[in-house]
């Protein structure tokens, strides 16, 4: 019997979980407001993922899916991406969306449970968050189709979790993007958990990072602790898109931890050792300590970051509080382009004329 | 003018449209090489490309989730699932995405696009092949549920549902694809996606149907007439939504309703009709509205198919049903 075919998969590691070098840094993060730009949107997002769950546990908030410990995947692709891109993303992008310019108040109030979250007063083009798994993937697909379609010089970036990967949402994307040599990126957040289910009763793939094979084209792996490591491989990716040199798959290795949402209690099936062994891992001391041993930071200036993204948390809490529910016939009013006749009676219903 | 079929009707409208208006790309398995497997794209790639004729994989869930993504761009695609049976892979992104983007996003993303499948029984085709669930996605809010029944409303309601800025699904009664022929003069002209066609009217009793079910309707309507019955025959075409007011007149006037459809009798749209009817025109009626429709079993394979589906004398029984309250 002959080989037909082979294949290997790259691993991208940059920073290790002391802040030293492991490679060459990428050109991007040699400017020291660059990687302070990412230092201080994983802060944030850590941040607000702390007071959404506060405000959840105190009933003034739905469910939340926290990214504690993901920040750096969230993070890195988020500043990835160039305006005129597309990101469709999944449920636990939170720092991404804040890189697109979707605001803090936006995202509870698409938590809190006002449709009027994803509504998004920057942002035009970019997907909601896409609650049923999976499925924004395809969305990318066509998005990214569109945009060769009209021969755009522009990118497609598409995030999902590791259970995602089970989903054929996920394997049609794959192979929509290797069919059509689609300018598109997917990346997988594997936090080794999809609820309660390890990576490893997940498939048995040794890496997720391989399924892009199948679909004709590049998958590597990333450190998901390391922003650098992550920022780096998905701009490449993405430059390859607009390129015209065709789709890759990212997969960023983190650890979630935090429950699965604030519906979770993630005490049930992780095992408190590993738990505390991912801590070790977690991706902002990392780059903390990488700050602090280039002098990029010190000590006072980190506080004041702290402090200032603690103020713009609060300052979202405020107007999320403070925004007036929709009228209830809202839920009408965007149906359709406009409304059929046989509805106006149930509006009026609503309504109580 | 030359006459055409329902089959050349839709090509005929899918031609227009990729003419006028670039946006337009129809995609699907085999639509374009071939044709597609009932040629109702036949043409249109060579005419308009590959690029904008997609011949897909072979993967449901593929061309409704691609589908959408292509939509919130600004491009309208056509997509044909092959047969109604097929389409419950790409289910998910039609109930779960289609039919909600506009609404998630306060009307920042939009999805105008037309899911269009064969459906319906009668042309002697494998397991799978031949079924009617319109009313899955009549169910649904923010979805369109069109059905043509002759080739100049397969013309007008495809151009309107591709320039509705909405999702449409769109039904086509495959039996009917080269039924019938008639001049469709090739105008631009589409029909409204809110109403019923009156195709034939009559005092005595309202017959409503759509699909491949008009055919047997106005046959049993013309037996009626030789009896001394006029059956009014209506077309309700727009499934969703649903122009019940052309029906309730109709029901105001003779007073006696039968539904007809293919569909398996429990949760079809016959019933949502009726029940309507039975709300806003209960004292209009004059007898027990009737439904002539599928059995609730399991659309039998072919050679039990004509067994299944509602027959001129089944019709004709019902009326004779309502008929007999005086």
């Amino acid at each position: 019997m002959s080989v037909v075919a082979t294949f290997e998969i790259g691993y991208l590691r940059i920073l290790d979980e002391e802040g030293h070098l492991l490679e060459t840094i990428p050109d991007f993060a040699r400017d020291p407001k660059t990687l302070l730009t990412l230092y201080r949107y994983m802060i944030l997002t850590r941040r607000f993922d702390a007071k959404a769950v506060a405000l959840q546990r105190t009933g003034q908030m739905g469910t939340f899916p926290s990214s504690l410990g993901q920040e750096a995947f969230s993070v890195g692709i988020g500043h990835a991406i160039h305006k005129e891109d597309v990101f469709c993303p999944y449920y636990r992008d939170h720092g991404a969306m804040f890189l697109r310019g979707v605001k803090l108040s936006e995202v509870l109030a698409f938590w809190g449970g006002d449709e009027r979250g994803s509504h998004y007063t920057r942002d035009k083009e970019d997907f909601p968050i896409s609650i049923p798994i999976a499925t924004q993937m395809l969305h990318a697909a066509g998005v990214a189709y569109a945009i060769k379609l009209r021969k755009q010089k522009r990118a497609v970036l598409t995030a999902c979790g590791d259970g995602a990967t089970s989903k054929s949402d996920f394997s049609q994307a794959i192979n929509a993007a290797g069919t059509w040599h689609l300018p598109l990126v997917l990346v997988v957040n594997n936090n080794q958990w999809a609820i309660s289910l390890p990576r490893d009763k997940q498939s048995a793939a040794k890496t997720l990072a391989q399924k892009a094979i199948a679909g004709g084209f590049r998958g590597l792996q990333v450190d998901g602790n390391d922003v650098i490591a992550v920022r780096h491989a998905v701009a490449e990716a993405l430059d390859r898109a607009r390129d015209g040199e065709g789709p890759s798959l990212i997969e960023a290795i983190s650890y979630r931890l935090c429950d699965h949402t604030t519906a979770d209690d993630a005490s049930r099936y992780v095992n408190k050792e590993d738990l505390k062994e991912a801590w070790r891992h977690e991706p902002i001391i990392r780059l903390r300590n990488y700050l602090i041993h280039q002098d990029f930071i010190t000590e006072q200036y980190d506080e004041e970051i702290q402090q200032a993204c603690d103020h713009e948390v609060e300052e979202a809490v405020e107007e999320y509080l403070n925004t007036e529910p929709q009228k209830p016939e809202s839920m009408f009013d965007y149906l359709y382009a406009k409304l059929p006749k046989t509805l106006t009676e149930q509006r009026n219903e609503v309504m109580g004329v | 003018m030359s006459e055409i079929t329902i089959a050349e009707a839709l090509n005929q409208a899918l031609n227009h449209e990729m003419a006028i208006d670039e946006n337009v790309v129809v995609m699907g398995e085999d639509v374009g090489v071939n044709g597609g497997v009932f040629r109702i794209t036949k043409g249109l790639q060579e005419r308009y490309g590959a690029e904008r004729v997609m011949d897909t994989p072979l993967s449901e869930t593929m061309i409704s989730g691609m589908s959408i993504g292509m939509a919130a761009q600004g491009l309208k695609p056509v997509a044909e699932f092959q047969f109604m049976g097929f389409i419950y892979p790409g289910f998910d992104q039609i109930i779960s995405h289609a039919s909600r983007l506009r609404n998630r996003t306060r009307g920042r993303l939009t999805c105008p696009v037309v899911y269009r499948a064969p459906y319906g029984s009668g042309i002697h085709a494998p397991e799978h092949h031949s079924e009617s669930t319109e009313a899955l996605f009549a169910h649904i809010p923010g979805l369109r549920v069109v059905i043509p029944s002759s080739p100049a409303r397969a013309y007008g309601l495809l151009l309107a549902s591709i320039r509705d800025p909405d999702p449409v699904v769109f039904l086509e009664p495959k039996r009917l694809y080269r039924m019938m022929k008639q001049d469709v003069p090739d105008n631009g002209e589409a029909l409204p996606l809110d109403q019923c066609f009156v195709l034939r009217e009559g005092k005595d009793v309202t017959l409503v149907t759509w699909g491949a079910m008009i055919h047997e309707t106005r046959q049993a309507a013309e037996t009626l007439e030789a009896e001394g019955i006029e059956a009014e025959v209506i077309d309700v075409a727009t499934i969703k939504p649903l122009d019940i007011e052309t029906i309730l007149k109709s029901v105001q006037k003779t007073g006696r309703c039968v539904v007809i459809h293919e569909a398996a009798r429990t949760c079809g749209v016959g019933a949502e009709i009726v029940a309507q009817i039975s709300e806003k025109g209960l004292m209009d009626l004059l007898a027990p509205m009737q439904r002539v429709t599928g059995y609730d079993t399991i659309m039998p394979y072919n050679k039990l198919e004509k067994h299944y589906m509602p027959s001129v004398g089944r019709i004709l029984l019902a009326v004779k049903t309502v008929m007999e309250y005086v």
